[in-house]
C-alpha cells in the first residue's frame, strides 16, 4: 500500500526551478531516502508535503486521499534545522507541539510522558530548554517531532548536528519505529549515512528527480560485474589475467572481473589459489552512482 | 480556531508568568501615588506648617499694610531696620521688608532681606499688596471715595459651558479634556511601540531559532501570526488593567495615610470649596472637578479600548511582517520607517492640531485615517465628538487593522522560511505580488 504518491510536482522561486516535474510514490512501513547534494530541491519537496508551502502544480495523494490540512496529525517532522523555545520548560514545549499537531490534552500529556520515560529523561521534565545541553535538547528535537506518533515521519539530514552517541539512538529509534509499521522517509545529502537504512530511495539533482528505486535494484543496474576475493596462503605464481590485487597481508585480497564462468566458476577457480577466505560482489556505493548519473545527465 | 487559540495561551502565559512582566506590572503603578503622594505631602506641609513665618515689615512711612495670609504673617512693630536685620540674620523672622520714606507717585527702594531666595509666589504677593496700597492711596488722593474703591474692585472668572443635542448644559474646561486626551494619546503611542516592539522580538525569536519549520508544519503561518499578535496584546491589556486598579487603590491610600480620612473624591470638592472661599482666583480647580464629573467617562473608556485594540492591531501586523523579513533585530531599522512616520505624525498631530482645536480640518483627517486615528482621535473623544465622525473613524480602522494583518500576513508567510538573504522593499513587493 502507498502512503503518499507524488505525481507531476512543479515548484519554482521566481526564476528558479526547485522542482521539475516530480513524481514518486511511498509505501507503507518503509523507509524512503531523498538523497541529493544541497540545493536540489529536497527541502522543497518536503516543505510541501509538510503544507508549509505550496506547490505550483501537481497532486499528493496521502493514503490515497489528496493531501490536507487534516493529514497533519499523521506527518512528523524534525525539520534540518532545529529549534526549541529556549526559555520553555521542556514538559510546556513537548505538550505545546504535541497540542498544536491536534492531539486532546490528555493525549498529549499521556504520549509527552510515555516518550520522556521511553528515553529515560523524565527527570528533565521540568529544566528550561537552556539549562540542557545540546545532545540533550537534540532527544527533546527528536521527540518533538515523533510524539504524536505520526504514520508519516520526515526526517530532513536526520543524523546532521547529533553526536555519535545521539546519532545511533536516532538509528536505533528509526529502526524502531519501522517495526511498529511507521513510514520514514529520510532527505539527505551525506548519501553514505543513509544507504544502509533505506529500502528505497529517489536521487536528486538540480530540482530533477534522476534515479529511483529499491535500493537493491538501484545498486544491482549499476553493479560492474567485479567481485572482492579474499584468498589465504595465495600460492600461484602469478596473478591470473584481469585480477587487481588490492592488498596484499596474510589475506591477500583482490578485485576480481566476473567473466563467462559466473561467481561458481571463479569460486571453483579460486579455491584451487589457495583457501578462499571471501568472496563478495563489489557494489557501486551511493555516492558513485550518483556522481555517475549526473554525469550522463548532464552529458544528455 | 483551536490552534490559535493554542498560540495565544503559550504568548500570553509565557509572557505574564515572567519576573520582568509581574516587577514592571507591579512597580510603575508604585511610581505613581509616590510621585502624587510626594507632591501631595510637599503641598500638605506648606498648608499645615505649624508655625507660619514671619516677615518683618520696616515702613518708614507707617503707610503700608500686608494681610497676613496661610503661610506668612507680616509684623508691623516699628522695629529699628538695624534690629529687624539682626533678626533675620538671626532666624527669628523670616525676611524683612525695608521700605523708606518714598514718594507715591515713584516708588523706589523698597528691599526685601532674607536668608533664603524668596519664592516667585511671595515676592508676587508682597509687590501685589504694596501695589495695590499705593494705587488707592493715588485714588484716594484723587478725591475717590473708599466705598467706591471697594465696589470697584471685581474679579471676572470666565465660565464656558457646552451645549450637546440633549440640551443638556456641561460647564467645559479645555484644560482637563486636554490632560484627558494627551495622556489617552500618549498611553496608546507608547503601547503600539512596546508591544509592536514584543510581537516582532518573538517573530524573531521563532525565526533565527527555526522552531518556525516545526511551527508551520502544524498550524498555518497567519493563524500563527494572528495567534501571537492577539496574545501579546492580551498580556498588554493585562497590564495596564492591574495598573489602573492598582494606581486607583494605591493612590486612594495614599491620600488617606496622609491624615485625610476619605474618598479622593470628596477630599478634593472638599478642598476646592475651602479655597473657593479663600482665593477666589483658584476657582479653576472646582470646575475641573466639575468638568470630569460631566464627562461620559463609560463612553471614553469604551472608546479609549477600541483606539487601544485598534491601533495595536493595526500597526501590531505590520510589525509581525518585519519580524518576518529580517533576521535579527539590528536589521529592523530599515523596515521601521513605515511604522514611526505615520505614527509620529499621529503623535506630533495630536499636539499641534488635535489638542488645539479638535474641530479643525486637520484635525478630522488625523481622527479618520485608520493610521494615526488611534492616537489623534483620543485627542478629540475627550471633548465630545459627533457620532457620526465616530463611527467613520472607527470603521476605517477595522478595514485598516483587517487590510495591513492581510498585506503582514502575505510578507510573514514567505519571509519565516527565508533565512541569509538580505531583503529590501524590492524583495517584499515581489513577495506581496507572488503571494
Amino acid at each position: 500500500m502507498k502512503i503518499l504518491e507524488i505525481q507531476h510536482l512543479n515548484k519554482s522561486y521566481g526564476s528558479t526551478k526547485a522542482l521539475s516535474d516530480i513524481s514518486l510514490s511511498i509505501s507503507k512501513g518503509r523507509i524512503f531516502g531523498v538523497l541529493g547534494p544541497n540545493g536540489a530541491g529536497k527541502t522543497t519537496l518536503i516543505r510541501i508535503i509538510n503544507q508549509i508551502i505550496d506547490p505550483d502544480s501537481g497532486i499528493i495523494l496521502f493514503k490515497n486521499q489528496p493531501l490536507k490540512r487534516e493529514h497533519i496529525i499523521n506527518i512528523g517532522y524534525l525539520p534540518e534545522e532545529r529549534g526549541l523555545y529556549k526559555k520553555m520548560k521542556v514538559w510546556d514545549q513537548l505538550i505545546y507541539f504535541a497540542r498544536l499537531k491536534g492531539l486532546s490534552a490528555n493525549e498529549a500529556q499521556y504520549k509527552v510522558d510515555n516518550w520522556l520515560n521511553r528515553m529515560e529523561i523524565a527527570h528533565w521534565k521540568h529544566k528550561r530548554i537552556d539549562d540542557l545541553s545540546k545532545g540533550m535538547a537534540q532527544k527533546i528535537q527528536f521527540i518533538s517531532a515523533v510524539l504524536h506518533e505520526p504514520e508519516l515521519l520526515i526526517l530532513d539530514e536526520p543524523f546532521s548536528g547529533f553526536d555519535p552517541v545521539n546519532a545511533e539512538l536516532i538509528k536505533n529509534e528509526i529502526l524502531a519505529l519501522r517495526e511498529r509499521g511507521v513510514t520514514l522517509l529520510l532527505s539527505t545529502h551525506r548519501m553514505e549515512s543513509v544507504e544502509l537504512l533505506c529500502d528505497e530511495i529517489a536521487m536528486f539533482n538540480k530540482s530533477e528527480k534522476i534515479l529511483s528505486g529499491h535500493l537493491y535494484d538501484v545498486k544491482t543496474q549499476f553493479r560492474t560485474n567485479k567481485f572482492e576475493l579474499k584468498i589465504k596462503g595465495f600460492m600461484a605464481e602469478s596473478i591470473p589475467p584481469g585480477w587487481e590485487l588490492i592488498s596484499k597481508t596474510e589475506v591477500d585480497t583482490f578485485c576480481v572481473p566476473l567473466q563467462e564462468e559466473g561467481s561458481n566458476g571463479l569460486l571453483h577457480k579460486a579455491m584451487e589459489l589457495g583457501e578462499v577466505v571471501g568472496l563478495k560482489e563489489i557494489l557501486p556505493s551511493m555516492e558513485e552512482i550518483f556522481i555517475q548519473q549526473v554525469k550522463k545527465h548532464e552529458n544528455g | 480556531m483551536d490552534k490559535v487559540w493554542l498560540v495565544i495561551k503559550r504568548e500570553y502565559l509565557s509572557r505574564v508568568q515572567k519576573k520582568s512582566f509581574l516587577l514592571a506590572t507591579l512597580l510603575t503603578p508604585l511610581i505613581f501615588p509616590a510621585i502624587m503622594g510626594f507632591f501631595l505631602w510637599i503641598a500638605l506641609d506648606d498648608v499645615d506648617r505649624p508655625y507660619l513665618s514671619i516677615i518683618e515689615v520696616v515702613d518708614e512711612n507707617n503707610f503700608f499694610f500686608i494681610e497676613s495670609s496661610e503661610q506668612y504673617a507680616f509684623s508691623f512693630s516699628n522695629t529699628s531696620f538695624e534690629d529687624a536685620k539682626r533678626m533675620v540674620r538671626e532666624g527669628e523672622r523670616f525676611g524683612l521688608i525695608y521700605i523708606p520714606t518714598l514718594d507715591i507717585s515713584n516708588p523706589k527702594g523698597i528691599t526685601y532681606y532674607s536668608n533664603s531666595t524668596p519664592s516667585m509666589g511671595l515676592t508676587s504677593f508682597i509687590e501685589g499688596s504694596l501695589k495695590r496700597r499705593i494705587e488707592e492711596q493715588k485714588l484716594y488722593e484723587a478725591g475717590i471715595d473708599p466705598d467706591i474703591l471697594d465696589a470697584y474692585r471685581t474679579k471676572v472668572n470666565l465660565q464656558t459651558v457646552t451645549l450637546d443635542f440633549s440640551g443638556e448644559e456641561k460647564i467645559a474646561d479645555a484644560t482637563v479634556n486636554y490632560a484627558l486626551g494627551f495622556l489617552a494619546g500618549i498611553m496608546i503611542y507608547i503601547f503600539i511601540f512596546i508591544y509592536g516592539n514584543q510581537i516582532m522580538q518573538g517573530v524573531i525569536e521563532e525565526k533565527s531559532s527555526r522552531i518556525i519549520e516545526i511551527l508551520v508544519s502544524s498550524i498555518r503561518p497567519f493563524q500563527l501570526m494572528l495567534g501571537k499578535i492577539i496574545g501579546i496584546g492580551a498580556v498588554g491589556l493585562t497590564q495596564f488593567l492591574i495598573w489602573i486598579i492598582l494606581i486607583g487603590t494605591l493612590s486612594t491610600f495614599v491620600i488617606g495615610y496622609l491624615g485625610l480620612q476619605m474618598p479622593q473624591q470628596q477630599l478634593m470638592e472638599m478642598g476646592s470649596a475651602e479655597l473657593n472661599q479663600q482665593l477666589p482666583t483658584n476657582s479653576s480647580l472646582y470646575q475641573a472637578i466639575q468638568v470630569i464629573q460631566n464627562i461620559n467617562f463609560f463612553q471614553l473608556i469604551l472608546t479609549f479600548i477600541f483606539y487601544f485594540l485598534g491601533g495595536y492591531l493595526l500597526y501590531g501586523a505590520l510589525f509581525a511582517a518585519i519580524g518576518a523579513a529580517i533576521d535579527a533585530p539590528s536589521e529592523a531599522q530599515q523596515f521601521m520607517l513605515p511604522i514611526t512616520i505615520p505614527l509620529l505624525i499621529a503623535y506630533l498631530g495630536l499636539f499641534i492640531f488635535v489638542l488645539d482645536d479638535p474641530n479643525s480640518k486637520a484635525s478630522f483627517w488625523l481622527s479618520i485615517i485608520p493610521f494615526t486615528s488611534p492616537i489623534a482621535m483620543m485627542g478629540r473623544a475627550s471633548y465630545g465628538i459627533p457620532f457620526s465622525d465616530l463611527l467613520l473613524s472607527m470603521s476605517l480602522l477595522v478595514i485598516g487593522f483587517i487590510f495591513s494583518t492581510w498585506i503582514a500576513g502575505k510578507i510573514y508567510r514567505i519571509g519565516i522560511l527565508i533565512h541569509g538573504t538580505k531583503i529590501n522593499y524590492k524583495t517584499i513587493w515581489k513577495w506581496l505580488k507572488s503571494a
